[in-house]
This record gives C-alpha cells, sequence and structure tokens, in this order.
C-alpha cells in the first residue's frame, strides 16, 4: 500500500503526518510513502531529507492524492481535498466527526473509510495512538513558553548582585493532560505554581508534578469529583461561587494564569472573569487553551493575543501544538504509524481494517460505504449472564432415565418417611389432646406445610424483603391483644393495650419497608 | 355471640397471607406480594375489631394509629444498611407482644376461677356424662369477654392444654425477646459483636432450661402464677444469653431464627386463644424462618445446632500454614488492569455495607458497563448480617438486579473471568474452605474467585474475617490487595476509568 501524506491546506498549520523517521518505520511494514513536495518545510523536514529516506515526492496536492491509497494527515479535509477522496481509500487524521456530519457522509458515500484519530479509544493499548494526549502534552508546555514570552521577568527567583527577583507565581487551572504538562514545565523552569481542579482526587497528581493544589474549603466538592466519574462536571452555583472567590484572592497575587478547563460538549466554563484581570498587576500573562471553546477567561479572543488596559497580555491562540510543529509532527507522525501497525498485523504492506477490533473499530468513522459513527460499544462478551456449560458428558438415554428413577425413588423414600413420622407423632399427640384441640391442630399442622412449600420458592435476592414482611405478618398477635383489651380487668386491659401499640408499629413498620425494599429492585 | 363472620374473614386473611408469601417467588410479583400482606392484614385486624375485639374499639383504633405513626418513622428514616437492625429490633416487638397476651391469657384463666369459686362452681368441673359445667348463671355469663366466654366452656383437661400453650407462648415470645434486642444490640454495634458467654456457658442454658421445665410442671400443678413469672424471667435470661454467645459472622442464621421463634410464639398464643388465623400465620412465619436459617446454615456448611451453639468448633489438627506474603496495589494499577479487562465479577460483603460503598461500586458498575464490559456481582448466601442484605443494598444502589447473581449460578465463570474485585469479604472467599480439611471453615462452599486471572482485594487492613482464620487467597500470586476504607477505594478508581 502507498501511504501518503499532503501539505496541510489549511492557514497557520504547520504540522505535517508524516516524518522521515516515521517513514523508515512504514516502509518497515511493506508500504510505500508518499509525501507532497514542500508538506514538511515548516515543521523542519526538507524533501531532501524525505527523499533520503525513501519517500516519492508528489509535485502536487492532486497528484499525491491520486497516488496514495491511504492518506496521514493533520487538520480535518476541506471540502476540496474530500471532493479528491475515492472509493477504497483510508483517510487517517483529525476528523471531528461529532460536528461533522457533512463530511463523514460525502465520505462514506464516496465509499473511502475515515480513521478520526480523536476518536482512538482511550484505553491503555490504544495509548501509542492517542493524538489528543500528545497534543495535550506539547500545548501545556507551550503554553508555559507562550507566557514567559510574554512575561517580562524570570521565572525563577534570583537573588543577584544586581538585585533581588522574586519568583514568578504561575496558576494552572484543569489539570488534565495538558494541565499537568503546563505545570512539569512551570515547576522545571522555577516558578512557584499553583494548581486547581474540580476533581479533588487529582491532587495527589498535581502534588506530584509539584506545584501545590489549591485546596478549595467545600465539602460538596469532594462528593462532585468522584460523583461525575473524575471527568469536570458543570459544578453547582454554590461550587461555582466558591472556586471565583478563591480564584478573585488569589488573583492579584498571580503572574501567570493558564487555565486549560474544558467540559465534554459543552462551552468551556468562565473561570477568570473581568474583574480578576483587572486586579491582575500589570505584566501578568493569562495564556488560555480553552479559547477553541469560548475561553476560561472574560476577555479572551480566540487566535489572538490582546493586552488589556491594566497592561495584562491575554493569550487566546489555538495553535499551540502547530507553533511547536516539528515536536508535534514527530509525536503525532508516531501516532499514526502505530495505528497502521495495527493496521498492518501482518507487517507485509496489506492493509487489514478489522473491525472486530476495539481500537480500529472504534476509531473508524466511515467505512465500506457507511458511516459506523459513533462506534458500537466496545466488542466484549456478552453482558448477560453466560449460558450455563454443557455438561462434560451427555449421559445415554438409559443411564438418565436410571438416575431419574434412583432419584424418584429416593424422594419418595424420603417423603414416605417424613409423612410416616409426621403422622404418627400427630397421632400421639391426638391420643392426648381433646378434639377441640385437635381442630386447631389441623390447621396448625397444615399451614407449616404450606409454609415450606411456599417458602421454597422463594427468591433468594428476596429474602430480606420475606423477612420483613413475615416479620410484619407476625404481628398478627395483635388480634390476640384485640381480643383481650375489652377485658373488665384493668392489668389485662394494660397489657393488651401495649400489645396492640407495639404489634401494629410493627404491622406498619414492616409492610413500610418491604415496600420501599422492593421498589429498589429494577431490571436493567 | 357468635362470629361467622370473622371466621369468614380470617379465612379471606390466611388465603392473602399465603398469597403474600409465595408471591416472593420473583421481583416483580413481590411488589403485588405486599399488597396481598397489606390486605390481608387490614381484613383480619378489622373483622377483629367488629367482631370479638370490639370492647374498647376506639382505644384500640387509637392505639393502632400511635403505632402506625412509629413505624411510619422508623421505617422511613431507616438507612439501607441499617436494615438488619431494624428486622431485629422489630421482632423483639412481637415477642413481648406474644409475652402480654399470653400472661393475660394467665390472668383471664384465674379471674375465671375466683368467679366460679364466687358462684360455687369449679372451673372446668364435667358433669357426668361429660358435659362441661358450665353453671354459670347467664347474666353473669353475658357480661363476660369473649375470651372469658370461651374460658368459660372448656374442661379441666383444656384448660390445662391452654396453660401448656401460653406457657410456651411466653417463653418462645421472652427467648425472642432479650435474643432479637441482643441480635440488635450486636448489629448496630451497640455490643460487643464477638461471642462472649458468662462462666459456665452452655451449662448456664441448660440449667436455665431445666429450671423453666420444672417452673413449667409448678405451674401446671397449680403451684400459681408466680411460676410464670420465674419462668418468663429464666426465658429472658436464655434469649440474652444464646444470642450473646453467637458471633457476628452468624447473624443471618440468628436473625432468621428469632423470625420463625416470634412466628412459633404467635401460633402458640393462637392455640391459647382458639384463634385459628393467629396459628395459620404463626406456623407460616415460623416455618419460613426455619428454612431461612437452614438455607444460612447450609450455606456455611454448618449445623444449626453449632450455630446456636456458638462460635466457630476448635479445629482437628493444624491449619495449613500460609505462605508467600499480600502484595498491595494502588487505585491506578487496579484501574488499569479494569481498563484492559473484558469480563469483571465484583463479590461484595459486610465491608462493603459498613463503608456504605454500594454507590461507588454501583458508578464504578454504570462505568465499566458503559464501556462495554461484561460487569457481574456474585452474591454468598451468607454475605453480609442478614439473608439477601447484599441484593438490598445493590438494589439501592440501583444495580440492576439481572447482573447480581448467586453463588451457584456464577461460580463456574470464575475461570473465564479477567478481573475479580473482593470488596470487603473475606470467610465467604476463602479458599481453605476447599482447599484444608482442618480449617475451621472446611466444607464450606465458597465463592472461587482465586480462578480468575486477576483478584483485587478491598480491604481496610490486613486484619482477618468475623471467623478469624487467614484467608489464603490473600497470599495467592494473582491477587493483589488494594487496602482502603472500601468506599475511598472504589471512589478513587471511578475517575482513572476511562
Amino acid at each position: 500500500m502507498k501511504i501518503g501524506t499532503p501539505k496541510e491546506v489549511a492557514e497557520g498549520e504547520a504540522r505535517v503526518a508524516m516524518t522521515p523517521d516515521s517513514a523508515l518505520q512504514l516502509q518497515k511494514l511493506g508500504h510505500d510513502c508518499v509525501i507532497e513536495t514542500g508538506a514538511g518545510a515548516l515543521a523542519g523536514f526538507s524533501d531532501a531529507d524525505y527523499k533520503a529516506a525513501g519517500v516519492e515526492i508528489a509535485k502536487t496536492a492532486a497528484a499525491l492524492w491520486k497516488a496514495a491509497d491511504v492518506v496521514a494527515k493533520v487538520r480535518p479535509p476541506v471540502d476540496t481535498e474530500l471532493k479528491r477522496l475515492r472509493d477504497g481509500q483510508t483517510l487517517i487524521s483529525f476528523f471531528n466527526p461529532g460536528g461533522n456530519e457533512k463530511h463523514m457522509a460525502s465520505a462514506a458515500k464516496k465509499g473511502a473509510t475515515v480513521v478520526a484519530m480523536e476518536m482512538v479509544p482511550r484505553i491503555s493499548r490504544a495509548q501509542k495512538m492517542d493524538a489528543l494526549s500528545s497534543m495535550a502534552n506539547i500545548a501545556g508546555y507551550r503554553a508555559v513558553i507562550e507566557a514567559g514570552n510574554n512575561f517580562g521577568r524570570f521565572f525563577t527567583g534570583q537573588v543577584t548582585a544586581a538585585g533581588k527577583v522574586p519568583p514568578a507565581k504561575v496558576l494552572i487551572v484543569g489539570a488534565g493532560v495538558a494541565g499537568l504538562a503546563a505545570i512539569g514545565t512551570s515547576t522545571s523552569l522555577g516558578a512557584i505554581t499553583y494548581a486547581f481542579d474540580v476533581r479533588p482526587e487529582v491532587a495527589e497528581q498535581i502534588e506530584s508534578m509539584g506545584a501545590e493544589f489549591v485546596f478549595l474549603e467545600f465539602d460538596e466538592a469532594t462528593s462532585d469529583g468522584a460523583e461525575t466519574g473524575g471527568y469536570a462536571a458543570p459544578s453547582s452555583p454554590e461550587f461555582r461561587e466558591a472556586q471565583l472567590a478563591k480564584f478573585r484572592e488569589m488573583a492579584p497575587d498571580i503572574d501567570i494564569v493558564i487555565t486549560t478547563a474544558l467540559i465534554p460538549n459543552r462551552d468551556a466554563p468562565v473561570l477568570w472573569t473581568k474583574d480578576m484581570v483587572e486586579a491582575m498587576k500589570p505584566g501578568s500573562v493569562i495564556i488560555d487553551l480553552a479559547a477553541e471553546k469560548g475561553g476560561n477567561c472574560e476577555l479572551t479572543v480566540m487566535d489572538e493575543k490582546i493586552v488589556t488596559d491594566n497592561g495584562v497580555t491575554i493569550v487566546g491562540y489555538t495553535d499551540f501544538p502547530s507553533r511547536m510543529a516539528t515536536q508535534s509532527s514527530t509525536l503525532y507522525a508516531t501516532n499514526i504509524r502505530h495505528m497502521m501497525t495495527d493496521l498492518t498485523p501482518e507487517k507485509d504492506g496489506v492493509i487489514v481494517h478489522d473491525m472486530e477490533d476495539d481500537v480500529i473499530c472504534g476509531a473508524t468513522v466511515t467505512h465500506a460505504g457507511d458511516v459506523t459513527f459513533p462506534p458500537p460499544p466496545p466488542k466484549v462478551q456478552a453482558i448477560a449472564a453466560q449460558p450455563k456449560k454443557e455438561p462434560p458428558r451427555e449421559l445415554t438415554a438409559e443411564e438418565k432415565r436410571a438416575q431419574e428413577v434412583a432419584a424418584f425413588n429416593k424422594q419418595t423414600m424420603t417423603q414416605v418417611g417424613l409423612l410416616a413420622a409426621g403422622g404418627f407423632l400427630v397421632l400421639l399427640v391426638g391420643l392426648v389432646a381433646p378434639a377441640s384441640f385437635m381442630q386447631h391442630f389441623i390447621v396448625f399442622v397444615l399451614s407449616v406445610f404450606i409454609g415450606f412449600q411456599v417458602i421454597w420458592n422463594v427468591a433468594h435476592s428476596l429474602h430480606t424483603p420475606l423477612m420483613a414482611v413475615t416479620n410484619a405478618i407476625s404481628s398478627i398477635i395483635i388480634l390476640g391483644a384485640l381480643i383481650q383489651i375489652g377485658s373488665s380487668s384493668f392489668l389485662i386491659t394494660l397489657l393488651g393495650a401495649v400489645g396492640i401499640f407495639m404489634a401494629s408499629i410493627n404491622i406498619f413498620g414492616g409492610f413500610l419497608v418491604t415496600r420501599r425494599m422492593l421498589a429498589m429492585f429494577q431490571k436493567s | 355471640m357468635d362470629f361467622g363472620f370473622t371466621i369468614a374473614a380470617y379465612a379471606v386473611a390466611a388465603v392473602l397471607f399465603i398469597l403474600s408469601l409465595g408471591g416472593l417467588s420473583g421481583q416483580e410479583s413481590a411488589k403485588r406480594a405486599v399488597w396481598y400482606g397489606i390486605a390481608g392484614m387490614a381484613i383480619a385486624v378489622l373483622a377483629t375489631l367488629i367482631g370479638p375485639g370490639a370492647g374498647l374499639w376506639l382505644l384500640s383504633l387509637i392505639l393502632i394509629g400511635a403505632g402506625a405513626a412509629v413505624g411510619y418513622q422508623l421505617a422511613t428514616k431507616v438507612q439501607m444498611t441499617q436494615m438488619p437492625e431494624l428486622v431485629a429490633i422489630m421482632h423483639s416487638l412481637v415477642g413481648l407482644a406474644a409475652v402480654f397476651v399470653g400472661f393475660n391469657a394467665d390472668i383471664m384463666i384465674n379471674t375465671m376461677s375466683t368467679l366460679f369459686a364466687e358462684n360455687d362452681l369449679v372451673l372446668g368441673a364435667v358433669k357426668e356424662g361429660g358435659y362441661t359445667a358450665i353453671g354459670l348463671p347467664a347474666a353473669i355469663y353475658g357480661e363476660l369477654s369473649s375470651f372469658g366466654q370461651l374460658i368459660a366452656k372448656k374442661t379441666g383437661v383444656e384448660i390445662n392444654i391452654l396453660r401448656v400453650e401460653l406457657m410456651l407462648g411466653i417463653w418462645i415470645g421472652a427467648v425472642t425477646f432479650t435474643g432479637s434486642v441482643i441480635a440488635y444490640g450486636k448489629l448496630a454495634g451497640r455490643v460487643d459483636s464477638a461471642a462472649k458467654q458468662l462462666p459456665g456457658g452452655h451449662l448456664l442454658n441448660a440449667a436455665a432450661a431445666g429450671l423453666s421445665l420444672l417452673f413449667a410442671i409448678m405451674y401446671l400443678s397449680g403451684s400459681g402464677s408466680w411460676t410464670l413469672v420465674l419462668l418468663t424471667l429464666l426465658a429472658l435470661f436464655i434469649g440474652y444469653h444464646l444470642i450473646m454467645g453467637i458471633g457476628g459472622a452468624d447473624m443471618p442464621v440468628v436473625v432468621s431464627m428469632l423470625n420463625s421463634y416470634s412466628g412459633w410464639a404467635a401460633a402458640a398464643i393462637g392455640f391459647s386463644l382458639g384463634n385459628d388465623l393467629l396459628i395459620v400465620v404463626g406456623a407460616l412465619v415460623g416455618s419460613s424462618g426455619a428454612i431461612l436459617s437452614y438455607i444460612m446454615c447450609r450455606a456455611m456448611n454448618r449445623s444449626f445446632v453449632s450455630v446456636i451453639l456458638g462460635g466457630f468448633g476448635g479445629a482437628s489438627g493444624e491449619q495449613m500454614a500460609v505462605e508467600g506474603e499480600q502484595v498491595a496495589i494502588e487505585a491506578d494499577g487496579v484501574a488499569a488492569a479494569l481498563n484492559e479487562a473484558s469480563s469483571i465479577i465484583i463479590i461484595p460483603g459486610y465491608g462493603m455495607a459498613v463503608a456504605q460503598a454500594q454507590q461507588a461500586v454501583s458508578e464504578l458498575t454504570t462505568k465499566l458497563r458503559a464501556k462495554g464490559k461484561s460487569v457481574r456481582f456474585a452474591i454468598h448466601p451468607v454475605a453480609g448480617r442478614l439473608p439477601g442484605h447484599m441484593n438490598v443494598l445493590l438494589a439501592e444502589a440501583r444495580v440492576p438486579y439481572d447482573i447480581v447473581l448467586e453463588m451457584d449460578e456464577i461460580n463456574e465463570d470464575f475461570p473465564d473471568t479477567d478481573v475479580v474485585i473482593v470488596i470487603g469479604s473475606n470467610d465467604i472467599v476463602n479458599p481453605a474452605a476447599q482447599d484444608d480439611p482442618n480449617s475451621p471453615i472446611a466444607g464450606m462452599p465458597v465463592l472461587e474467585c482465586w480462578k480468575a486471572k486477576q483478584v483485587f482485594v478491598s480491604k481496610r487492613g490486613q486484619g482477618t474475617g468475623y471467623s478469624g482464620i487467614e484467608n489464603p487467597l490473600f497470599y495467592k500470586e494473582n491477587t493483589r490487595m488494594f487496602y482502603g476504607d472500601a468506599k475511598d477505594s472504589v471512589s478513587s478508581l471511578l475517575p482513572k476509568i476511562d
């Protein structure tokens, strides 16, 4: 197969999806590589480098698209690129499938296979292809560098002959991959770094990177973070208030703010308000990594760097990875290369698009003319209970029959034995007891019998409700107390009254509790 | 006065009660079954209030109302984890009520004898030809309460039988009362849950039982009601001492046993009052509790007697030494394994209930299932402190019941399972039950989780379980110990599942 990488057409995009190194690796898989001329120039890879690595150079984009069986690129394809896509061709790139239905449909109609890099499932096995994480890592690093670029002082504190320099104070909001990368960079540059995240569990990670976790005195926060499964969730208004108050308190002291707070499928939450910006010292810098989704800072302008009236620089770039094109191209190309490794299981240059594979299936958005987005849940064994295994050996009909007969006979023997013993006991009682007693006794024996018959059928999981229900109905003893309370003797009335009271507690309590429990049992 | 109507209503109520218990065979029919029970109870109480219990009906109604208020409070406030305590304390109420009703019957007999004596007659005397000498002038007879009339009609033998019955009712009721209070105390943690006995141990119980028998004979031969009082005190002591001597791990059996006792007490009282509905219901409850106890005992491979006698019997011979060491693991490791796994089984135990971790477990389940993994729960019959305890807790946390399986349903699936998480269980996953014939729990059916590829045990520390024996599972090569409070541990996994 021929793997081709065109020059990115998006303005300002410097990354390239194939590097000379990755091309060498791809060739080891049995593939041929082709690249559009000048595709790697902005990332620091010249055509000569590629040629040296055995990569064929295509003169134009059209030629490349025509030559390649697999097109690997970075940015989601634009209309012209989609038009070049043909039946049987595979496109590997970011695709934004969630908000790109039109393109997805047209790619599917052409019969092309599209693998969206942002859809790679985030499981351990697929980490090597997780381009989102590798790009976030770069963004976090670059954010600190960008901040340093716009910040007029050292990060680290110094005492020099020319005077004392205080260290910079950096606040990082949101400790995801980007946030943690930023923490690492900032601390290693020597700044005093604080970090905040709504998920209190990440405090440990934050501290492990050398930053100080901004602790919020707020009870709800603890439960919030755990319950939403670790993703940043929209916080309650009270929590938000507490958070903003904390930031407001810190704002005058902080030199550099890097915000990375994103909530999946939502606009970025506003965490750094106008008044906080105004409270900051002149010369401070805000880097808003969430600018693409509206920004965490109220004043952020997407893709622009602005300076406020009080001299605070707010950077709203969205192309941080592209600003470090060499590094990000290397990482991205490696991600792509790993994806190709998975797609070429035999290393013989033949692509096997195995839709049974969780990772491949998860990342594929169109295949064989169909839109396969959203992917089905990863294939695993059926969720339902597995059917019981067959008995190791099928018994022959006679053996089975013999066993059944034996079991039946045994059962009969037991039953007859029990019946005989029981009957004998009842007879014994009948010999001494008067008939009036025996009438009640028959009722008793029958009831015990019914009880045994009925209770064996009760489902195991319902044993607690069974206890509660039998508990409730055993307070039928209330009848005895009711009959007696009308007596002429005060003592009897008193005891009867207490009896009624206690038994009725039991009746109501028992039945209510049972109902409560049963209401909770529900099918999935 | 004749109460044909009441008897008919009792018949209806009895059928309703049987349907109510029978309906518990399935989750869906159970919801209907409760209404049968409620209807049966309502019919029975109303019929009694209209018929034989018409005296002071207003007071009765007020008391029922008051009881309802208290019961409502109890039932709506209680946490699902406190269910065992609630059931236990409720049993004590039935026991105490049985004691009161029994005493009332005795007082009534005494009143009646006095009444007969005042009219120069003997209670229960038989005329020539075998007819009961009712003898009381019609005016006096008419004045009597329905229960008084019932006694007045009895022969001497019948009155003696009546005494035996009420004595049984009182004795069982009293044992149930103190037993349930102690069981409540142990479950609620107000009484030390370890098995404790006064010096003398079971001899003391035996002596008390012997004395009870002596007083019973004295009472029957007409020594007066004081013997009955002493008998009750002895029964109270037995109930206390018996349950004190049983360890916390055996509480499921104890609670169902007490449930059974309260039923038998009701049945005995039913005999003495000549009330068939009491007998029917008492017998139903009694046999239900007995079967539950039997099921629990079988699940622990222990005889009922050995549970009642308390503590685990001494092992015959050295127990196998446990080799290896317990290897601890952090949340990241567990989460990584979970992310990789495709089939997961969770084994909850009492530790989950104590840590109130069921919500966190439920969320973990939801997350894992959302990722298409097969997540199931394996419930050992004696997990927790009450039969079905785990099912109720998991249901409360909205774990769907069709992924909650019994030991027999799931035990053979362990070899095909990637990850097993044991949350706060110990003895029920102890391989020594199968491997070590000298182990105190040898032969007890256990969940064979060690056959899975990997086992994580969430546990507070290195201590042993209720039975106080080492668990070789913790030392196995494929086992990792995930120390910490179950709730915190499971919660810490949540953000790491992706």
